[in-house]
């Protein structure tokens, strides 16, 4: 009983795991960059939320549109300031801007937020504790669970059906031969920021409410999803949440029936033998390389 | 290699010497001599920060045989510096080792942990490499809190014992600086030498194409790890470094945070120099006293609470956008620019 329990939340939880996990793997496919910044970009997304919820007194819904709009305009200068310049840099040099780029934002939430836990007024989302045979689920679980499958299947939609979401698509498959079709690469480029951090602070929202913002911890808890992308494979949108999903789901089952304190460090666990035993995923290609 | 003119190797001896002209001789003495008086004639505050940079310019070094020389990179820096430095700390307070004995067992033990860590580097590299050695950063200081909390205090902060030099006691920062600044400048002396040896050669030849090195007969596993093994153990030895010089020990000094600034310390400084790695290790040292000096003097602008959290942002606020424009504007780093500056002096009065 108590392992259905911890499946629940492992799922539940697994789904902003999820949400993050897309989020990288969205920017990655288009650009070959990996966002190690996504925590600090992901809290700023839930502070702003966070301030137009306490500070502003918006009502919720029209707080977290306010917070995608701010999102939109960070992402958008994080890709003109910061990526554009080093674009076809090595990986180092690329790497390293994205961690700068997270030291940057998480001294900025620092003066700004301060580094104190700030939590959202309580039962923000509506409902109530759902209880279905002997399993529990917070209602800010399940909302959140709920919002980040709505997410996917926006996701899909645009990615399937829209001339926008199709030209991501091509030039996530080569630079060259979609610039030779016609296609604004830059512009795409910095369409992919713009939803990648929209997800990242929607993801934020999601996470704050449950847990509290600090600019030291929440970063923290979204690193977390790295091993899911790994574990999904890197160029894969539905690895990204099946492995989020995997993720959420050991956590929360070690934690759970074996001990808090392993299940703090089983996804870190997870990567290291996903690195070693089969480093391009579950649905990654796997890379060939010429001299 | 470039020379400069009028600097002629008649002998394989002159040849090889990392010192080749007579100024350069005078200069190295001169400092060398120049850091043995040092400590009478600073305060001790600018002491202990001199001690700190020497023990970052240790840790950085070894990063850059890793990540500047062999083209690894690695975000596991800090947690290496705690192995070494709770290897030192368990030797010397559980089983009675003293600082001269548990040294060598500590770095070791710091070397032998980063070559597990480098395994995965058979497989991968790039960025999945920076995975692993993300996972490494996490699991040693869980390691550190959770396994033994009897041996190595959990989070809490363990002091330790001043070691003794022939019956003399180091308590002192200035006592300290001598011990520090001796490995420093053995460490900068080996590393520069490890760069232009057999070894060296094959780091850069794997650094710059790992195919094409291995074709040319580099056994690229072995020196990847070799290079693992190299910068882990520097890193433990910084680690050892670091506990004397504080006096204890907490986990909270070696967090994924001071990775990224050994990181960007090289970058600043210069991937695969010597030099710019000293340069980019005190530049980033004097940035945060910089931004230590700035922050009070913005927070006065504003009301207490709003100022106090302005002092504790504006440091990695500073550091991120120090890194960033100079991967933008200057991505070779200051020894880029040293080099520059040191044509200039040679070639004066022409400018080619």
């Amino acid at each position: 009983m108590l392992t259905l329990q911890f499946l629940t939340t492992g799922i539940l939880t697994g789904g902003i795991y999820a949400l993050i996990a897309v989020s990288i793997v969205l920017v990655y496919k288009a650009t070959r960059i990996f966002n190690f910044a996504v925590g600090e970009l992901l809290a700023l997304g839930g502070y702003f939320c966070y301030s137009l919820v306490v500070w502003a007194h918006f009502p919720l819904w029209l707080a977290i549109i306010g917070a995608m709009l701010m999102a939109v305009i960070v992402g958008a200068l994080v890709e003109r300031l910061v990526l554009r310049p080093l674009l076809s840099q090595p990986t180092l040099t690329i790497v390293m801007a994205t961690l700068a780029l997270s030291s940057l934002l998480s001294g900025l939430m620092l003066m700004i937020w301060s580094g104190y836990v700030v939590t959202f007024p309580r039962n923000l989302l509506p409902g109530k504790t759902l209880i279905i045979g002997d399993v529990v689920m917070s209602n800010e679980l399940v909302w959140a669970f709920g919002i980040a499958m709505v997410a996917f299947a926006i996701l899909a939609y645009f990615f399937n059906k829209t001339k926008t979401g199709l030209r991501m698509r091509a030039v996530s498959e080569d630079h060259e031969l979609s610039m030779s079709c016609g296609i604004n690469i830059t512009l795409i480029f910095a369409v992919t920021w713009i939803l990648a951090v929209v997800l990242g602070s929607l993801s934020g929202f999601l996470l704050g409410n449950r847990l509290g913002l600090t600019p030291a911890i929440t970063p923290l808890i979204a690193l977390r999803a790295f091993p899911a992308v790994l574990f999904g494979g890197l160029e894969s949108l539905v690895g990204a949440v099946v492995g989020g999903l995997t993720i959420g789901i050991l956590e929360s089952l070690v934690g759970g029936l074996i001990d808090p304190k392993y299940g703090e460090i089983t996804p870190y666990i997870i990567l290291l033998l996903v690195l070693i035993f089969r480093p391009e995923g579950l649905f990654g290609l796997k890379r060939i390389e010429r001299i | 290699m470039w020379r400069p003119c009028g600097v002629l190797d008649d002998t394989y001896e002159k040849d090889i010497a990392i010192i080749r002209t007579r100024p350069q001789w005078i200069i190295t003495g001169l400092s060398l001599f120049s850091l043995i008086f040092l400590p009478m004639m600073v305060s001790g505050y600018v002491l202990t920060t001199i001690n700190l940079t020497a023990v970052c310019i240790i840790s950085a070094l070894g990063l850059n045989v890793l990540t500047g020389l062999t083209g690894q990179i690695s975000l596991g820096q800090g947690a290496f510096m705690g192995v070494g430095g709770y290897s030192m700390m368990v030797l010397m307070n559980h089983f009675g080792f003293s600082f001269w004995l548990a040294l060598p067992f500590s770095v070791l033990n710091a070397g032998f942990l980063g070559l597990l860590f480098g395994l995965p580097s058979l497989r991968i590299k790039g960025f999945y490499l920076a995975m692993a050695t993300l996972a490494a950063q996490f699991m040693i200081p869980w390691a550190i809190i959770y396994i033994r909390p009897d041996l190595t205090g959990g989070t809490s902060t363990v002091s330790i014992q001043a070691p003794s030099f022939f019956g003399i006691s180091l308590t002192t920062q200035s006592h300290i600086y001598y011990v520090i600044m001796f490995f420093t400048v053995l460490i900068i002396f080996l590393v520069r030498n490890l760069a232009r040896s057999k070894i060296g050669r094959a780091f850069v030849a794997i650094r710059d194409n790992d195919l094409a090195a291995e074709i040319m007969g580099v056994e690229i596993f072995s020196y990847k790890l070799l290079s693992f093994f190299i910068c882990s153990l520097l890193a433990g030895l910084a680690g050892c470094l670091w506990v004397i010089w504080m006096g204890a020990i907490n986990v909270d000094s070696f967090t994924l945070h001071e990775s990224i600034w050994y990181l960007g310390m090289i970058i600043v400084g210069g991937l695969g120099s010597i030099p710019g790695t000293i340069f980019g290790v005190i530049f980033i040292r004097a940035l945060e006293l910089f931004a230590q000096f700035l922050g009070p003097l913005i927070a006065s602008y504003f009301p207490d609470a709003i100022g106090a959290s302005i002092k504790n942002g504006i440091s990695p606020f500073i550091f991120g956008l120090v890194i960033l424009l100079f991967l933008v504007y200057e991505p070779r780093g200051l020894a880029h620019r040293w080099e520059i500056t040191k044509h200039f002096y040679r070639r004066w009065p022409f400018s080619f």
